[in-house]
């Protein structure tokens, strides 16, 4: 196994609300290869933007990292000084957000803005500015990319001003890319052809990628590894095609039952029972117990993440040693 | 872009049209001219004579037909107070009330966005608090309340600035301007100051709440985790995002300070259009208050136009809505 590109331990970030901190993440430890694409799943409200946005250091107040380490390339990034988080934003990480008619400023012509981008880390000359924001729109798939540049952003349709927005993010090559759902917001059909596009972009660029997104089915296209998180906390993780085949966490289990694919014709589609808990009254012990149909009196201590080989998982009782084994 | 031009010329001469009735109305029609232009010891033949020569024993629509003929052709009238052409006497006392609201609101301006947005960017430190309670002074305060005290402090105790005129004047396009010379602008500096304050005001607070909802846009997100740099994200990103109320309320008050920077210019005895048209209303001389109503209906208009002309130079999505 190389050296990791990424690695991220015991990562708490809470924010200080008036009912109390709220521990939007809460030990969180993964690590990301060189050039790898790791699926990160999970419900509305599970964590997975705050993960992303810890990564990069954008945790504003009343949020803080509360403990924890992410090592880029080894280098510690938790604690850095603004500038030096600065530095490493959009050209060692950066990131895509989810809704690119919010993210792209619709007062600034897109080379402009590319412009800026680019000047966040170094100065260049208004051509040769231009020649590079240019070359990275035809990457993405923008035809006729040099005039496109003059246009705004509410002159493309949304898959396009998505593809802007990656080129972006793509702007100073970095090692990693933080993708926060960056299809959720777009036609299923434009959604496809992205996820097609970005991973082939990463394959040849040799990018990595976090890719987060509340779908199971849309991760699972993409990545090569899944880490499933509920409640702040990582449940599961593993090789996208192991944990699909035979996941270890009842939570996991849950989610995949609840894809359209697996519902039997005619047939209504299986939900998980109850909801996702206020992170304010979690239950003592494993999160989900109170959803799990497998719960035992001991699920009210918290179980470790126990990993054995590629595989990880958090439950007292994972389905595998019961169930299929 | 021109049909739009075009659309708006249209409206404007409506809106003129509208005001000139307005104002005929209000002037003319209501009151009797006649016994403020002769003597009320004059014979009943002086008076018919006086009424026919005035044109006021025609039906009320020939009047006003006639009313908007001379304001067609330019001809505003005589004043009775100072016997000279309307034109001419307005156009002597516009510059110092135009020299004076431009200071006013452009100083407000450029030191009220800057600060509000820094209020508005760290809302939590002292100097955010600061420039907060300035800002409701600026409200709360009255403004002829403030000119005294200004007077007061300055002029009469310090002694460091003159209480009133316009001081020094210089050449520029053949119009006396004080700004151009020392003297003229110490002269200017009060009163300047005096307006600009309530404006300053409504700046910060205008800029202060755009940029905190801009901060927390996912634009900005966006453009710091492209690494751009605070005072980037600041003067490229959010100033672009707060100008169109900005601009707006610029231009709404340069239009109210042309058309009633009164008060200021009572207190400081500026020479503008605002202590003139007090003085041709104490003194009922109805062709300068007449010639001042259209100017100001038409500077109203004027600035709107360019206002919103500047919101299609601001934002992209209101050009394309408008082609
Ligand atoms: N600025 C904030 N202040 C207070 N709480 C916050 C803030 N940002 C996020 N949270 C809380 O942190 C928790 C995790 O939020 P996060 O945005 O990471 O969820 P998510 O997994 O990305 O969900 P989604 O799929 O809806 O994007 C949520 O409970 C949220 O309410
Ligand atoms: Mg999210």
């Amino acid at each position: 196994m190389t050296a990791p590109l990424l690695q991220v331990e015991n990562l708490a970030t809470h924010f200080m609300t008036r009912s109390g901190p709220l521990k939007a993440v809460d030990g969180v430890s993964f690590s990301v290869q060189p050039g790898e694409i790791v699926g990160l799943v999970g419900e509305s409200g599970s964590g997975k933007s705050v993960t992303g946005f810890s990564i990069l250091g954008l945790i504003d107040p009343p949020g803080r990292i509360a403990g924890g380490s992410v090592k880029l390339a080894g280098e510690e990034l938790v604690g850095l000084p603004p500038s030096a988080l600065r530095a490493i934003r959009g050209r060692r990480i950066s990131m895509v957000f989810q809704d690119p008619s919010a993210t792209l400023n619709p007062v600034l012509t897109i080379g402009h803005q590319m412009r800026l981008a680019i000047e966040a880390h170094e100065t260049v000359g208004e051509k040769a500015a231009r020649d590079r924001a240019a070359e990275a729109l035809l990457r993405v798939g923008i035809p006729d990319a040099a005039r496109r540049l003059d246009a705004h952003p509410h002159q493309f349709s949304g898959g396009m001003r998505q593809r802007v927005a990656i080129a972006i993010a793509l702007l100073n090559r970095p090692a990693l890319i933080i993708c926060d759902e960056p299809t959720t917001a777009l036609d299923v059909s434009i959604q496809a052809q992205i996820l097609t596009e970005m991973k082939a972009l990463a394959r040849d660029l040799g990018t990595a990628m976090i890719w987060i997104s509340h779908d199971l089915a849309t991760v699972s296209s993409i990545a090569s590894r899944l880490l499933v998180m509920y409640a702040g906390r990582i449940i599961e993780e593993g090789p996208v095609a192991d944990v699909l085949r035979a996941p270890h966490h009842p939570y996991t289990a849950g989610l995949l039952a609840s894809l359209p694919a697996n519902a039997e014709p005619g047939q209504d589609l299986v939900q998980i029972p109850g909801s996702t808990p206020s992170l304010f009254a979690l239950p003592p012990g494993c999160a989900f117990s109170p959803r799990c149909p497998h719960a035992r009196p001991q699920c009210g201590t918290m179980p470790d993440l126990v990993r054995e080989g590629a595989r990880g998982v958090r439950c007292h009782f994972p389905l595998e040693i019961r169930g299929r084994a | 872009m021109i049909g739009f031009v075009i659309h708006r010329v249209m409206q404007a001469v409506v809106v003129m049209a509208v005001i000139s009735l307005l104002v005929f109305i209000g002037v003319y029609a209501i009151g009797n001219p006649i016994d403020v232009l002769i003597s009320p010891d004059a014979t009943q033949q002086m008076r018919e004579d006086a009424i026919r020569a005035y044109g006021l024993d025609q039906p009320l629509w020939k009047q006003y037909l006639d009313f908007v003929t001379r304001l067609l052709h330019g001809d505003f009238g005589r004043s009775f107070v100072y016997n000279m052409p309307v034109l001419e006497l307005i156009g002597s006392r516009l510059p110092a009330t135009t020299e004076l609201a431009l200071a006013a609101v452009m100083g407000a301006t450029l030191l009220g966005v800057p600060l509000g947005m820094y209020a508005g960017y760290r809302p939590e430190s002292g100097l955010a608090k600061a420039i907060m309670a300035i800002s409701i002074l600026g409200f709360s305060v009255p403004t002829f309340w403030i000119g005294l005290v200004l007077i007061f402090t300055f002029a009469v105790q310090l002694g460091w600035l003159p209480a009133g005129g316009r001081g020094d004047t210089a050449m520029l396009f053949g119009i006396e301007w004080s700004f151009l010379t020392r003297n003229g602008l110490t002269h200017l500096f009060l009163p300047a100051l005096n307006l600009s304050l309530f404006k300053f005001a409504m700046m910060v607070r205008l800029a202060r709440a755009g940029t905190r909802e801009t901060m927390l846009t996912d634009t900005v997100k966006f453009a710091r985790a492209a690494g751009e740099s605070e005072w980037t994200i600041l003067s490229r990103h959010v100033l672009r995002l707060i100008a169109i109320p900005i601009v707006t309320v610029f231009g709404l008050e340069l239009g109210s300070t042309l058309a009633f920077a009164v008060v200021t210019e009572t207190i400081f005895s500026w020479p503008g259009v605002g202590k003139l048209i007090i003085d041709s209303i104490s003194s009922l001389d109805r062709p300068v208050m007449v010639a001042y109503l259209m100017l100001v209906a038409f500077f109203f208009i004027l600035i709107n136009l360019a206002v919103d002309l500047s919101y299609a130079a601001l934002d992209p999505r209101l050009r394309a809505r408008r082609a």
